[in-house]
């Protein structure tokens, strides 16, 4: 899965920084020392890991907190690969039937304040991520829907009960937002203080924000994984503009950026910076989608929904799009590189993914005519954001004009765009997006489900629930895939629900001397930088 | 206008009277202002090709081809192709379409409105003149990009709402100036004379103040459509104005420009040189206005 490419031209530069990069951080000691410099291409809206969703708080703010199980930062590509972060050992196996997790805690561990971390605040924290008081918001909430009950027969242990077994709790607890707090500054100062104050047991201490320049971090003398971490801090830039991300790097200013850049970023960085830069690529936990609102008309009627998803050339934009956009991957509602999701054979069968657009194209002009609706007019929102959401959006109004249907595209900053697609709901279809951190595609295919939160097609399908019900608790691995596989039917092609468009691809062209770092297939997992090291 | 400040008025409105036939003015401006009548070139090629650019090129401004995408210039594609495959050649002059347009009516309705607001502002003077003026005191503390980006961002991005958001910033300008102007024609007896025969206010601004006006109206008219389209491009450029797949010269840079500047320049050089063409334009045709119209700078 983990590829590191270069184009032809490239090939000589790009080798040599793949050579230099892979092959010498499996030779190499580590060095300890020196400040990782990072740029990020996003705002910080607050500390509070959990109640926030983007990487502009992840890539600076991950570093100061621990987490109790993470992904192997060593094998991020493995959606099975769990190491223990704060408890000790190794990821336990359930009991009971698979539905009880007894986790005990590392001893020794200190808060950066200098408070001990017992099982109480690890309790403390899940609470808040799962049993949240009421007006507390907690954006993983859904994740845990199968937990019964957590508690702490002693100080070093806790223990998860569930009300079913599922495959779906190990990956939901190693989401990197859910930071480990201290019960005692959430007693003291209550469920909002963590928005504007940091207080981890992570790797660095959090040193200063100055908003709208940088985070700065400083190494963890305290830090409970022997040696680590490396750096002696790092120093994560805020810079919006992606021209001013890469000419950081290229200038040296900053070292890496953990988001991704287009294509051509890395062919121009590989191009000046020869073996000094190192590019790694993976396929990305992350998908864009195209969501009709079933409030509007003719949008409720799902001839109409499945000429739109008819008239998209998927497999073309995969080879124009990634080109020039972050996005590559033909999929349905899995991440495409997990053992559930649907090959090639199984995709062709739904509609909108065969390879004769032409035929396509004639069958959604039909569809369109016998609704009765030839010449349609779409009012498609898109957020103000290039990559990939402009990219894509303007590609599909050009794929949907190719169909007879005038389609207009309304860009907002991010602000607006939300407000639109989840207050005003003021849109005939509008981009979205399924982006999450670990894979855990049991519980990312809720998005797809009328009834989730995070779903804004406005409809209900009681056929599409009702599968996902027998999939949640479905322990066979072959009903299960012929069970995902109804499920993927029904949402993309019979009710064309939603729109998969392509699944993004993540490149991480960084300055060759960051090592440790393993891309992973997605840009929120293994930002703690504990593993990081400068070869200078 | 009565017989009475006709002859008052000889002396300080003969310069915005033209008696000699409009072809003749016309070569003698361009014998006077070489440079203005190359701005006009500049300008009546960009209307040209705004009207004419179906028949100019055989592509659409908006059609994907992405075989073609990033051509260098030559061959089939004079300009080359952007990222999307889309001749740079066509989406030039349809780009003017939207820079004209835009431009055109943000100037209009800017300048009018400042215009009537100014002359009006003038005429009645007292606690409505002072009042007025503080207003467009606020208004005109704001740079105008900054004016123009608040707005966009109140009322959203879109063709419409970037006029409105260009046109606002405009009417204090023309307002200021015009009042300035019409301060020494209210003091001219005809005006007193159009009072006293009975005519109504609105009557007496529009029929005998506005047209005394004209001349530095014509002037920031034309200053305008420049200042429009260089601000039209910067909204655009910075995302908040208008929007893809729309060819605009503005969305042009913004979309390939920073990414493909070093593998495929031609994305950014040929918008850019449009965007400067047609202000450098509309500035030299606004300058040669000035100067053909201000009695001071007329001698020289």
């Amino acid at each position: 899965m983990l590829k590191q490419t270069g184009r032809l031209a490239l090939a000589a530069a790009v080798g040599l920084g793949l050579a230099a990069g892979a092959g010498a951080a499996k030779a190499q000691t580590p060095k300890s020392g020196g400040v990782l410099n990072f740029v990020v291409g996003s705002k910080i809206p607050s500390y509070d890991g959990h109640q926030e969703t983007t990487f502009g708080m992840i890539h600076p703010i991950r570093p100061f907190y621990s987490l109790l199980i993470r992904v192997n930062p060593s094998n991020p590509q493995d959606p099975t690969d769990f190491e223990c972060d704060l408890c000790e050992g190794a990821v336990p196996e359930p009991t009971e039937g698979g539905t009880k997790y007894t986790f005990k805690i590392r001893k020794g561990v200190q808060f950066h304040d200098g408070t001990p971390l017992t099982s109480a605040d690890v309790k403390a924290t899940m609470d808040k991520i799962v049993f949240p008081p009421e007006g507390v918001p907690s954006a993983r909430k859904a994740f845990f829907r199968s937990v019964e009950s957590i508690t702490t027969p002693d100080d070093y242990t806790i223990v998860f009960k569930l009300k079913f077994p599922t495959a779906a709790f190990i990956p939901a607890l190693a989401t990197p937002f859910n930071f480990v707090y201290s019960k005692k500054d959430l007693d003291a100062h209550g469920m909002e203080w963590h928005k504007a104050n940091v207080n981890g047991t992570g790797p660095f201490k959090f040193v200063q924000h100055q908003p709208g320049a940088f985070v700065e971090g400083v190494r963890n003398e305290n830090y409970h994984l022997e040696g680590r971490p490396y750096l002696d801090g790092f120093k994560a830039i805020a810079a919006p503009k992606m021209a001013v991300r890469l000419q950081a790097i290229r200038g040296d200013r900053a070292a890496i950026e953990f988001r991704g850049f287009p294509p051509k970023a890395r062919d121009d960085l590989v191009k000046a910076l020869g073996d000094k830069i190192t590019v790694q690529e993976s396929d990305w936990n992350c998908v864009l989608l195209a969501t009709p609102n079933q409030k509007r008309k003719p949008f409720d009627n799902a001839q109409v929904r499945q000429a739109l998803t008819l008239g998209i050339d998927r497999w073309g934009g995969s080879k124009y799009l990634s080109q020039i956009a972050i996005v590559k991957t033909v999929g349905g509602v899995m991440f495409p590189n997990h053992p559930l999701a649907a090959n090639e054979a199984e995709l062709l069968k739904l509609k909108g993914y065969s390879k004769d657009i032409e035929a396509s194209r004639a069958e959604a002009k039909k569809l369109l005519a016998d609704a009765g609706h030839s010449g349609l007019s779409v009012d498609f929102s898109n957020r103000g954001v290039d990559q990939p959401y402009k990219v894509v959006g303007t590609w599909l109004v050009d794929q949907w004009r190719k169909i007879g249907v005038d389609t207009k595209q309304r860009v907002q900053p991010s602000g607006p765009f939300y407000d639109t697609l989840r207050k005003k709901k003021d849109f005939d279809v509008s981009i979205d997006f399924n982006c999450q951190s670990v894979i855990n595609p049991i519980a990312d295919m809720t998005k797809f489900l009328g009834s989730a939160g995070n779903n804004y097609g406005s409809f209900e399908d009681p056929e599409l629930e009702a599968i996902y019900a027998k999939i949640e608790k479905e322990g066979d691995a072959t009903t299960l895939r012929k069970l995902v596989r109804d499920y993927e039917t029904r949402a993309l092609s019979d009710e064309a629900s939603s729109m998969v468009t392509l699944w993004w691809y993540k490149i991480n062209p960084h300055r060759s001397y960051v090592k440790g770092w393993k891309i992973a297939p997605s840009h929120y997992l293994a930002q703690h930088l504990d593993h990081i090291w400068l070869d200078k | 206008m009565t017989t009475i400040s006709e002859s008052a008025l000889e002396a300080q409105i003969e310069d915005l009277e033209d008696k000699t036939p409009w072809h003749q003015a016309a070569m003698k401006m361009a014998r006077k202002q070489p440079v203005g009548v190359a701005g006009l070139a500049v300008v009546i090629l960009m209307i040209f090709a705004a009207i004419f650019a179906p028949w100019l090129t055989p592509y659409h401004p908006e059609y994907n081809d992405f075989a073609a995408m990033l051509t260098a210039p030559g061959g089939e594609y004079i300009l080359g192709t952007d990222q999307f495959g889309r001749d740079i050649f066509t989406r030039i002059l349809y780009g003017a379409r939207t820079a004209l347009f835009v431009g055109f009516a943000a100037a209009t309705i800017g300048a009018v409105v400042g215009l009537v607001l100014g002359v009006a502002s003038a005429y009645f003077g007292g606690a409505f003149d002072l009042i007025f003026q503080r207003v467009m005191d606020v208004f005109m503390a704001f740079p105008l990009i900054i004016l123009a980006l608040a707005v966009v961002a109140t009322l959203g991005t879109g063709t419409q709402n970037v006029i409105i958001a260009i046109t606002i910033p405009f009417i204090p300008q023309c307002a200021r100036v015009v009042r300035s102007n019409a301060l020494a024609i209210r003091e001219i007896p005809y005006v007193d004379a159009a009072r006293a025969l009975g005519f109504g206010h609105m009557r007496i601004i529009l029929r005998h103040m506005v047209p005394n006006v004209m001349a530095p109206f014509l002037i920031l008219f034309t200053a305008f459509v420049g200042q429009a389209i260089l601000l039209e491009a910067s909204l655009s450029y910075l995302g908040m104005g208008v929007q893809e797949p729309t060819p605009a010269w503005g969305l042009m840079l913004q979309g390939g420009a920073e990414e493909y500047a070093e593998s495929a320049p031609w994305v950014a050089i040929w918008p850019g040189v449009a965007i400067s063409l047609a202000v450098f334009g509309f500035n030299l045709f606004g300058d040669a206005v000035r100067d053909t119209l201000d009695p001071r700078l007329r001698s020289r």
